[in-house]
This record gives C-alpha cells, sequence and structure tokens, in this order.
C-alpha cells in the first residue's frame, strides 16, 4: 500500500493575529482581518506556573495541540502525538552556544533540559495527563509533510487517531542568518484511520514532478507568514487547499528529490 | 494491548564508540571488561568526570563533494557507517528494493549543535564565521540531510529527537512502515558526538559523576558521557539465520521533563506493549539491556520495574560502564550489543557496579555470563518522559 488515507477530525491553528483555525480558515478564504491584540499563545492546558516560564515553543506547540483536541472531540490524554519542527527551539540555542562561549559553568539547568526537541511533547504529555507514545521529530524543509506522512502511517498502523503538532518559532542572533525565522508559527490536527469512512485526505510520497510546483495564491497577511516562518512555508499551501474546501492535489515538499502529494477528497 | 506484528529482520547491523570500531572491536571490549570511558580531555573549561571518547574522528574527513555537511556528528556517522561493511550493504540493498523504496530513520539528541557552538566561540562581529555560515550544520536534520546524499535514498527520511530514547523509536517507526508497506527496508542511525551542551548541561542538573560511572552500584554518582553512532539495516524478509525485531512498546510518563516517573510507570507501560507485541511472556526473555544510566533516580526506578516484572532467571545489564551514555546514540548502540549477546551468547555483566543496590532483584548480572540468549529487551528512556522497550529473536527463535 503506498497511498495513506485519513480522516481529519480537528484543527488547531495558531500565528500572530490569527489565534485558533476559525480565524485562520477565514483569513484564508479572504473573509477574515488578523486581531492585532494576538500577540503571544497562552494555553490554559498548561499550568499557570509553566504558562508563565515555558519556553515559547512549548506555549506555541500546546496552544495548537489543546485546540485540535478540543475540535476533533477527542480526549488528549489517549492521544499518541507527532510533534515536528524544523529549526527546534533556537532561543534556547542562542542561548546555550552564547554560555558555553563565555561562562559554561553557569549553564542554567532548567534552560537545558527544556533544550531538547522534545521539550513541546514533555510539556503536553505532563499537561493532558497522556502516556500514550509521542514523538519529536524534523525533516529540515520537509519537516510539515514528511511529519503528516509519519503521523498518518502510526495511525494506520496502530489504528489510533494521532495528534500531530507543527510549529516554529523565532530565530535570534547569529542563528537568524542560518536558520531564518522571525515570527510564530503552529499549526495542528488530529487525524485517523478512515476505517471504512471517506477519506478527507490521501497522501502518496512520490518522486518530484520535473517542473515548479504550483502553490495557490496566499492572501497577503498569509503570504507575510509563509515568508517569515518555515512551518508556515511548508504547511500555508495545504492549509489554504483545506479551507477553500475545493478538492484537487497539493504537492509538499518532502526532501529535495521527493514531494507529499496530498490529494484533497471534496 | 496492542496487537502482535510480524517480526521484520535485521540483516546488517554496526556501531562505534569509545570501543572501537565495528562489532569485534565490541566484542572484544564486552569480553575483556574493558571500558572505553578515560578522563575528560574533550572541554576546553576543565571539568573532572570521565567520557567516552571516539579515536580518530578528528582526522576522520567526509568524503569529496560533501564538506557542506563537516561537523562531528556527521564525521561520527561516516565513520561508524564504514565498519563492518555496513555502507555496502546498505547501498545493495538500496539497489535490490528501488531507491524510493527504503526509508533512512535517523536519530540523534544534539545532531550538529558541536558546529553551532563552535560558529559562537568566534564570532565575527554578530555573524558566524565563513566556514560556519552552512545552515545543513544548525539543524536538528543534519545527520539525515548528509546521510541521504551520502546514499541516495529516496524514501521517507526523517530525524527522531526525542532525546535518550531517539535511535530506540526508529526502529518502531520502521516497522510501522515496513508493516504498512509504505517501504521494503529502512536504514536506521543512530549518532550523538561529545559538545559542550551536553557535558555542562548535565553538570548543571548534577548528573555528572566525576568517575566513571556505576551503575547500579548504591555509590553511584551520575553518569558519563559518551558519543557513538549505530547502525541497521531491517527489512521485511531475510534469510531465516537474520535476528528478527519481534516487539517494541513506546510511552510518556507525564511526570517531569528530566526525572523519571517514581514507580516506573512509563517504563513498565513500553515494557509490557512490547512484550504484547512480540507475543511473549515476560518469563521467554533472557536478557534486558537496561537503561541504566548510573544516575540515582533512574536506577533506582528502572531495578525496580525489572525486580517485579521478571523472574529470577532473566539476565539484565547495563554497559554504559564501557561506553558511556551516548544519549541519542543509546538506543541503537545497546540493541547492537543485546545483538551480539544474542549471536555471541554472552551476557555482559555491569561494568564498574561493585555494590550492587539492594533495590535490585536477583535478574542484575554484574559478571559476564556464557548463556543461550534467545530473545533480548532494550530498554531506553528520555528526558520529556519518553520510553521505549525494544524486544529482539535470534532467528531460529523469532
Amino acid at each position: 500500500m503506498s497511498v495513506l488515507e485519513i480522516r481529519v477530525e480537528g484543527m488547531g491553528f495558531w500565528a500572530p493575529g490569527w489565534p485558533d483555525w476559525n480565524a485562520a480558515r477565514a483569513g484564508l478564504r479572504g473573509e477574515g482581518q488578523a486581531d492585532p491584540a494576538v500577540v503571544k499563545p497562552s494555553p490554559t492546558s498548561l499550568a499557570a506556573a509553566e504558562r508563565r516560564r515555558a519556553p515559547l515553543p512549548v506555549l506555541l506547540a500546546c496552544e495548537i495541540a489543546a485546540q485540535a483536541c478540543v475540535a476533533s472531540a477527542r480526549a488528549a490524554d489517549a492521544l499518541p502525538s507527532v510533534f515536528v519542527s524544523t529549526h527546534g527551539d533556537l532561543v534556547i540555542t542562542d542561548y546555550m552556544c552564547s554560555t558555553l562561549a563565555s561562562a559554561p559553568r553557569e549553564l542554567s539547568p532548567i534552560r537545558f533540559h527544556n533544550s531538547v526537541h522534545n521539550a513541546p511533547a514533555g510539556y503536553w504529555t505532563i499537561a493532558a495527563h497522556c502516556h500514550a507514545a509521542s514523538t519529536s521529530i524534523s525533516s529540515w524543509h520537509a519537516s510539515f509533510a514528511i511529519a503528516l506522512f509519519e503521523a498518518a502511517v502510526q495511525a494506520i498502523a496502530d489504528d489510533t487517531p494521532v495528534l500531530l503538532s507543527a510549529y516554529d518559532a523565532e530565530s535570534p542572533g547569529p542563528l537568524a542568518e542560518v536558520s531564518p525565522a522571525s515570527t510564530l508559527f503552529g499549526v495542528a490536527m488530529v487525524i485517523a484511520p478512515c476505517a471504512g469512512s471517506r477519506p478527507d485526505l490521501r497522501l502518496r510520497l512520490q518522486p518530484s514532478s520535473a517542473g515548479a510546483r504550483l502553490s495557490p495564491a496566499l492572501p497577503a497577511d498569509f503570504q507575510a507568514l509563509a515568508s517569515t516562518n518555515p512551518m508556515a512555508a511548508q504547511s500555508l499551501p495545504l492549509l489554504a487547499a483545506i479551507a477553500a474546501g475545493a478538492g484537487g492535489v497539493i504537492e509538499l515538499a518532502a526532501s529535495d528529490q521527493t514531494t507529499l502529494g496530498v490529494e484533497l477528497c471534496a | 494491548m496492542p496487537d502482535l506484528i510480524e517480526p521484520i529482520c535485521i540483516t546488517a547491523y554496526t556501531a562505534t564508540s569509545a570501543l572501537g570500531r565495528g562489532l569485534a572491536d565490541h566484542l572484544a571490549a564486552l569480553r575483556a571488561r574493558r571500558s572505553g570511558l578515560q578522563a575528560n580531555d574533550f572541554t576546553n573549561e576543565p571539568l573532572a568526570c570521565a567520557i567516552g571518547r571516539v579515536e580518530g574522528l578528528e582526522r576522520a574527513a567526509l568524503p569529496d563533494g560533501h564538506e557542506a555537511y563537516e561537523c562531528r556528528n556527521n564525521r561520527l556517522a561516516w565513520l561508524a557507517i564504514e565498519a563492518d561493511g555496513f555502507h555496502e550493504q546498505a547501498r545493495a540493498a538500496i539497489a535490490r528494493y528501488g531507491a524510493d523504496r527504503v526509508a533512512l530513520l535517523v536519530a540523534t539528541s544534539t545532531s550538529s549543535i558541536g558546529a553551532t557552538e563552535e560558529a559562537y566561540a568566534q564570532l565575527d562581529g554578530e555573524r558566524m564565521p565563513m566556514a560556519l555560515r552552512r545552515p545543513e550544520v544548525h539543524t536538528p536534520h543534519s545527520l539525515g540531510i548528509f546521510l541521504s546524499h551520502l546514499l541516495g535514498t529516496r524514501g521517507p527520511c526523517l530525524t527522531t529527537a526525542t532525546a535518550c530514547s531517539s535511535s530506540a523509536k526508529i526502529f518502531a517507526k520502521a516497522e510501522r512502515m515496513i508493516r504498512l508497506g509504505v517501504v521494503d527496508a529502512a536504514i536506521l542511525a543512530g549518532v550523538d558526538t561529545l559538545c559542550g551542551s551536553v557535558i555542562f548541561g548535565f553538570n548543571s542538573l548534577e548528573l555528572v559523576a566525576p568517575e566513571p560511572c556505576r551503575p547500579f552500584d548504591e555509590r553511584r554518582r551520575g553518569i558519563s558521557i559518551g558519543e557513538a553512532a549505530g547502525f541497521a539495516l531491517v527489512e521485511r524478509k531475510a534469510p531465516a539465520a537474520a535476528p528478527r525485531l519481534i516487539g517494541w512498546g513506546e510511552s510518556s510518563d507525564a511526570h517531569h521533563m528530566s526525572t523519571p516517573h517514581p514507580q516506573g510507570l512509563g517504563a513498565r507501560l513500553a515494557l509490557e506493549d512490547a512484550l504484547a507485541r512480540a507475543g511473549i511472556a515476560a518469563a521467554q526473555v533472557d536478557y534486558i539491556n537496561l537503561h541504566g544510566t548510573a544516575t540515582p533516580k533512574n536506577d533506582e526506578v528502572e531495578a525496580g520495574v525489572i525486580a517485579t516484572a521478571f523472574n529470577e532467571t532473566t539476565r539484565a545489564s547495563s554497559s554504559k560502564g564501557w561506553t558511556g551514555h551516548t544519549l541519542g546514540a543509546a538506543g541503537i548502540l545497546e540493541s547492537v550489543i543485546s545483538l551480539l549477546a544474542i549471536e555471541h551468547g554472552l551476557v555482559p555483566g555491569t561494568l564498574n557496579c561493585e555494590q550492587l543496590d539492594p533495590v535490585c532483584g536477583p535478574q542484575v548480572t554484574l559478571q559476564n555470563e556464557s548463556r543461550d540468549v534467545r530473545i533480548a529487551l532494550s530498554n531506553s528512556f528520555g528526558f520529556g518522559g519518553s520510553n521505549c522497550t525494544l524486544a529482539f529473536a535470534r532467528g531460529d527463535c523469532a
């Protein structure tokens, strides 16, 4: 079987100005405006103390994950999860590398344990009281497509709904030049195997076809997100198509030689 | 409980660590009870501790055409893939199945952050020095990019980074992909190298022992950090003699970012799921390679789980006294040690453990033993409460 068929049971979304999927969907259809009051994710799923102290990627990934769980009506404590980020937490990388260059013995233990790529998954499973499997991955500029594929493999192989939380945060200091990102962006989905019902998406990993891929035009606000955040660039073509509610095939980069063809079953 | 799975075949494997390059070096060091740990000579700022350092890494330049990926972690990957003919066997599998039918699943906890540390130590004003202004070495996926270019795979390629369970979890991913038929084979790689981030990071948590680590010793004072690379080729079908992956279990502690669940709930769930997928009872397990990091808490919790879940004939040990804790590479390195145990009928003891913590049951083995190992488990637990247990079987017992 080389085609994976899945249902999308719920979506989560957060970017500055766009606090959830309903707002983003309207914006992607050209029917809504950004809300200037939305500047920082604040997931109520985290305890208040952790909401104050946790790094931004943790807040972002947990906010969108919680939204997708609510939208899917699935219990968060039972869902296996796939967390994905192109760059991980570059604010912590910048802190670690700066401190190591000046005073290595002064490294903060909290910031060190928050530096692991699976920190958002760790905070999420604690907040959700979830003992199910959780993975944290990256595939550089193919991160979104490969994580959607991996989540689908897990959902179908183990016959379970799976939570996907995809995010990238800002890149500070000298890292900004090699790993550019200047805004926060995250999208989450709860996907499930079809079990005889109609699929929402059909995924097919294939060699890249010759010639440029056509990307649907994005509204200006979302084009700006795509040019300032790698996860936005990777996921927004599909999200715009989902928001439009039309059928068709979107091709997402799955490596520099392969694409993930995503067929929307209208 | 999860359903039984069809075993998948492990047709090639290798490891490089402080014990040496390839399987023969590892087997010889295990048999001779010769540790690879040495006094820390890695960090510029002195820190009194032991490390497991791979000899010759500084001279192991990447092959021509791969200069963009140059960094310590990718050098270790290159050094290790050449051992035991693994590189040729991986290429033969790609030729046999087609590049798009082979997954490349890699794992690391810190990837090439050593290169980022190096860049920050020699900033050119606000910019990285020109030689390190290479995006390919400042991403968590650096290892995956390098290996996919080296091998030319075109199947799914991703980096799993779940701290110290990373390279155990890629076996589970491979089994799922092969079971669904999205690929026919997978090349698995786990690589982590010494860097300031982990040595001073674990030091900040007061988890680094001043002496070589002593897993399950009642006087243990923490980990020794090591570096390692492990590779495995897994396929749906193979000759009967090839060892099999027969089960896996993954779970989350949902307890704390850097301390295990006090009753080992996550570890227990991962173990139960691995046994269920393999369709075996705990009594059938001959050997368990424990996570056994030598932190006071990890060993106490893990020993408790083993003591209650297994009967006294099962042998269990930690090999970290030989290699140090190789973090994101630990899962695959210790899978390789478990496969050596199966292949050679060798149960390694627990090096550096002299006064066994009374919390341990009769399973924990201090001395090496010769015995038939038909089924072996490998435990890997990581920060964020990420747990994974793998179950392997000798080819004729799967």
